[in-house]
């Protein structure tokens, strides 16, 4: 008993790790730039791909990793800047079309650049596994969870304690006001786009080995992290880990416990429960409408 | 305040409405409808086979719903990433009933259509409470859901290898040629678009284009914003509805496919592509987007990566869609 | 029998109380002002009384009847209607349009006469066209009537949002700062409109900045501070009253 139950819930806690991952990439853009960012989980696939190809290639794993990160950080930043950045004015519809259409882009770039077969990656530290209260848990499973907690604990202490994360912050908070007091909002947006890029990318390399991965993968993960984003409140990137592990971890009880089959609609059923109780999410703003 | 120009708001040109005979005759309800009704009239002389006839009739399919959803995207400036699933469940509903009960399949598409209308209004007051991007995430969440169900349930839809469906009959006389098909689907997008126009173009119009602008005025001068939102759901779901089960039938194949993500998000950018709130945008947007892919097979390998670029490129030039954007290029050029 | 009575009403936001238990009557057919320094809750009040915000304590009470918590729209069909201090345009329409959207309680607004387009929904807005016309040359905006909204100026736009509320023939009208960020002249011809609102029988609430106006054609006034009354009675009164004087003329003077 206690053995299935932990072992769904460090399933629960890796997958959701990985969302929250996602999720946070989210919300890093959206801070800077109201923009929903749907080609978020391409990131993640080009992260993973990028790693397997290298590595193929020849290319040291930790050198791969690299690479591949700063790779799909550059698309970031060129996504910014070719795209979302010619678009003043545009309207959120638009703006989520056009992120669309960038990870269509993406996709069939991938598609022709890499392949279309599934591909893995070796376990980081090996494939001995780890007895947990009765659940037996990979080291990679440490791994996800260990990055997480690290990137969580980096960014807490990028936002706060550095003149950029809090350029960042003012940004999100007031765009103009920001402008006003000599930030450069331009640059803190490509600077979002590209650290999300890198985010969504090693959640992409760290979930590799156990899930593997294609050119496809980003889709149901990009909606995953945003389901994450949204739960735990736009913008707050404290909601998004918090909202991504919620959903992780419901869904490897409900595939566990209710049916494996609608493990994929589990997330979306919370979602759906949560935003009709709660129309801001966990931990969005509430505040009445200023008329 | 007598100003003889205005100088604020608008950024720029200031536009007027012409009153006009002649512009009478372009405005949308008149003049439109009978391009509309000309080109619909005319194109079968131009389709010269039955894959041409195909795309035609694919274009119209697409374009009702497309309608459809501009009247809840566009105009009442609500969006939905999750219409494929209303799409999907009209389909379903008739493949199922019409082939493995034999019902006839013209009352299966009005039941479809109940259903389908009374599932959107039970959804539609929480779903429609929501803003912005929680609404997107919402309708979004409901389309995969429904998407996820027809998937599983396999006794009942065929899973993912899908399912065949019988052919579309009425009182006995079954549709099997394309040009059949192509003046039946032709036929309902007329009716669908003057459906549209005549909407817009009454007190219901005026109330979803308030809720667009600012729900609170709307609401302070006796608009019940919130039966209005929960309406154009409806009515947009019920289109949708409509064509699913007409298209179930006439491929006489019907997957999963047709309820997923992707299809809900297409057709969200054919609204925008053809450009918002303009319900002929809707049909360009449509007939654009079902037609470039048949043009860009021939890429092969590179069909998506064109696509994409195409459709980033269209609304990073024209942001507005093509049609307001065609027009206010057209009507710029008409002041000098 | 007064036309609106506000008893005991109090709001909080989160903590901060920005009306505190608030009693007052607005008896028909006059203008009645709500004035009070920055942050006095009179933006508040009035979203309170429209239904924009629901209170937190307190009833207000429409022509005897209890109306608490009663949506926007249920109130403008009892027959109040208001205007924004932060204008509440439809930027998608045209001027003619926006005020059209006024007379939307006076029209058949049912989907299916309107999918239909029976002949009575075209002869309906028609008619209301040329009502909704009249209105905005009662305002003075007749040459912008087939302007696009977001193409008008800002004091046309204020009276824009006027004419909308008057379509909508309400009993009560409330206009939030209906001058504000209007010059002298503007001003004065705003003032025109409202007296000449009232002479119509629209009891008008007015929050107002401008003491000149508020001064001019009030006929009862209202006096706020922290959410509070300060005191309340003809222009006269609150003139000479020493509380208002500090609290909020000494600001101004």
């Amino acid at each position: 008993m206690l053995g299935e139950f932990m072992q769904y819930l460090f399933s629960g806690l890796t997958s959701g790790a990985i969302y929250a991952l996602v999720g946070l990439g989210f919300a890093l853009i959206y801070n800077a730039s109201h923009v929903i960012n749907f080609a978020q989980g391409e990131f993640v696939m080009l992260g993973g791909m990028s790693t397997v190809f290298l590595s193929a290639a020849g290319v040291p794993l930790p050198v791969a990793v690299l690479l591949a990160v700063a790779a799909t950080a550059v698309v970031g930043l060129a996504l910014e800047k070719l795209a979302v950045e010619q678009t003043k004015n545009a309207s959120v519809v638009t703006l989520i079309i056009i992120t669309i259409g960038a990870s269509i882009v993406i996709r069939g770039a991938a598609q022709v650049i890499f392949d279309k077969q599934f591909h893995t990656l070796p376990a980081f530290t090996g494939d001995a596994p780890i007895n947990v209260l009765g659940a037996t848990i990979t080291p990679q499973t440490l791994w996800v969870l260990g990055v997480t907690v690290a990137i969580v604990l980096v960014l807490q202490w990028f936002f706060n304690r550095t003149l950029w994360g809090k350029a960042i912050l003012a940004t999100s908070v007031n765009p103009l006001a920001a402008k006003l007091v000599g930030i450069n909002t331009n640059l803190v947006l490509l600077i979002s786009f590209g650290l999300s890029a890198a985010l969504g990318a090693i959640a992409g390399v760290l979930i590799t080995p156990i899930t593997s991965t294609n050119f496809e993968v980003g889709i149901m993960l990009g909606l995953k992290g945003f389901s994450a984003a949204i739960l735990g409140g736009l913008g707050s990137p404290f909601g998004a880990v918090a909202g991504g592990l919620i959903l992780g971890i419901v869904e490897a009880f409900g595939a566990g416990y209710i049916s494996s089959e609608y493990k994929d609609a589990m997330a979306f059923v919370i979602i759906l429960l949560a935003l009709f109780f709660m129309p801001s999410g966990l931990f969005g703003k509430r505040g009445t409408d200023r008329v | 305040m007598t100003k003889a120009e205005p100088t604020l708001g608008g950024g720029g040109v200031a536009r007027r409405r012409d009153t006009g005979l002649g512009a009478r005759l372009m405005r949308p309800r008149t003049g439109g409808l009978l391009v509309l009704a000309v080109v619909i009239c005319l194109l079968p002389l131009f389709l010269q086979n039955n894959f041409q006839y195909d795309v035609a009739i694919k274009i119209g399919f697409n374009a009702i719903v497309v309608v459809g959803l501009n009247l809840l995207i566009g105009y009442a400036g609500q969006i939905s990433l999750g219409h494929a699933g209303f799409l999907g469940l009209g389909a379903y509903f008739s493949a199922i009933t019409v082939t493995k009960l034999g019902w006839p399949p013209v009352l299966s598409l009005v039941l479809a259509a109940a259903v389908v209308g009374l599932l959107a209004f039970v959804v539609a007051r929480p779903v429609l409470r929501l803003k912005g991007h929680y609404l997107a995430m919402a309708t979004l969440g409901l389309g995969i859901i429904i998407s996820i169900v027809l998937n599983q349930e396999a006794q009942l839809t065929g899973g993912p290898d899908g399912m065949i469906v019988d052919p579309f009959s009425v009182f006995g006389f079954t549709f099997a040629k394309a040009w059949q098909w192509y003046w039946l689907v032709g036929g309902l997008l007329f009716v669908a678009v003057w459906l549209s126009l005549n909407i817009i173009d009454s007190p219901v119009g005026r109330a979803l284009r308030a809720v667009h602008g600012s729900e609170v005025a709307a609401e302070v001068v006796g608009v019940d914003t919130t039966r209005y939102k929960v309406l154009v759901f409806v009515v947009s779901a019920v289109f949708a509805s409509v064509v699913g089960s007409l298209e179930a039938h006439y491929i006489m194949f019907l997957s999963p496919n047709e309820a997923s993500f992707f299809h809900s998000v297409e057709l969200v950018i054919m609204v925008v592509l053809g450009g918002m709130a303009s319900t002929f945008g809707a049909v360009v947007g449509a007939a654009i987007l079902t037609a470039l892919p048949q043009f860009l097979t021939f890429l092969e390998d590179y069909e998506h990566l064109i696509f994409g670029l195409i459709l980033m490129l269209v609304m990073i030039f024209l942001p507005k869609g093509i049609v307001p954007s065609l027009a206010a290029l057209l009507k710029r050029g008409g002041d000098r | 029998m007064s036309l609106l009575q506000v008893s005991k009403l109090s709001k909080d936001f989160g903590g901060v109380r920005a009306i505190d238990d608030l009693s007052f009557d607005i008896g028909p057919g006059v203008i009645h002002s709500i004035i009070g320094p920055n942050g006095a809750g009179k933006t508040t009040l009035f979203n309170l009384i429209t239904g924009v915000y629901v209170p937190s304590w307190g009833e207000i009470r429409f022509d005897g009847k209890p109306v608490t918590g009663k949506k926007p729209f249920e109130l403008a069909r009892m027959g109040m209607s208001r205007t924004f201090q932060n204008l509440q345009i439809c930027h998608n329409m045209t001027a003619l349009e926006n005020v059209m959207v006024g007379r939307h309680l006076h029209l058949d607004g049912r989907l299916l006469p309107s999918l239909f387009r029976l002949p009575r929904i075209g002869r309906a807005d028609r008619a209301a066209e040329d009502q909704c016309r009249e209105l905005m040359a009662f305002v003075g905006l007749e040459k912008y009537w087939d302007w696009d909204a977001d193409a008008m100026p800002y004091g046309a736009l204020k009276r824009l949002e006027i004419a909308r509320a008057l379509a909508a023939e309400p009993r009560l009208l409330l206009l939030d700062e209906p001058a504000a960020g209007l010059n002298d002249s503007e001003s004065r011809e705003i003032d025109e409109v409202i007296k000449k609102v009232a002479a119509r029988g629209v009891t008008v609430v007015l929050v107002e900045h401008d003491m000149k106006m508020v001064m001019e054609i009030s006929d009862h006034i209202l006096v706020l501070d922290y959410g509070r009354k300060l005191t309340e009675g003809t222009p006269q009164e609150v003139r000479q009253n020493p509380d208002v004087i500090a609290a909020y003329l000494g600001h101004a003077a």
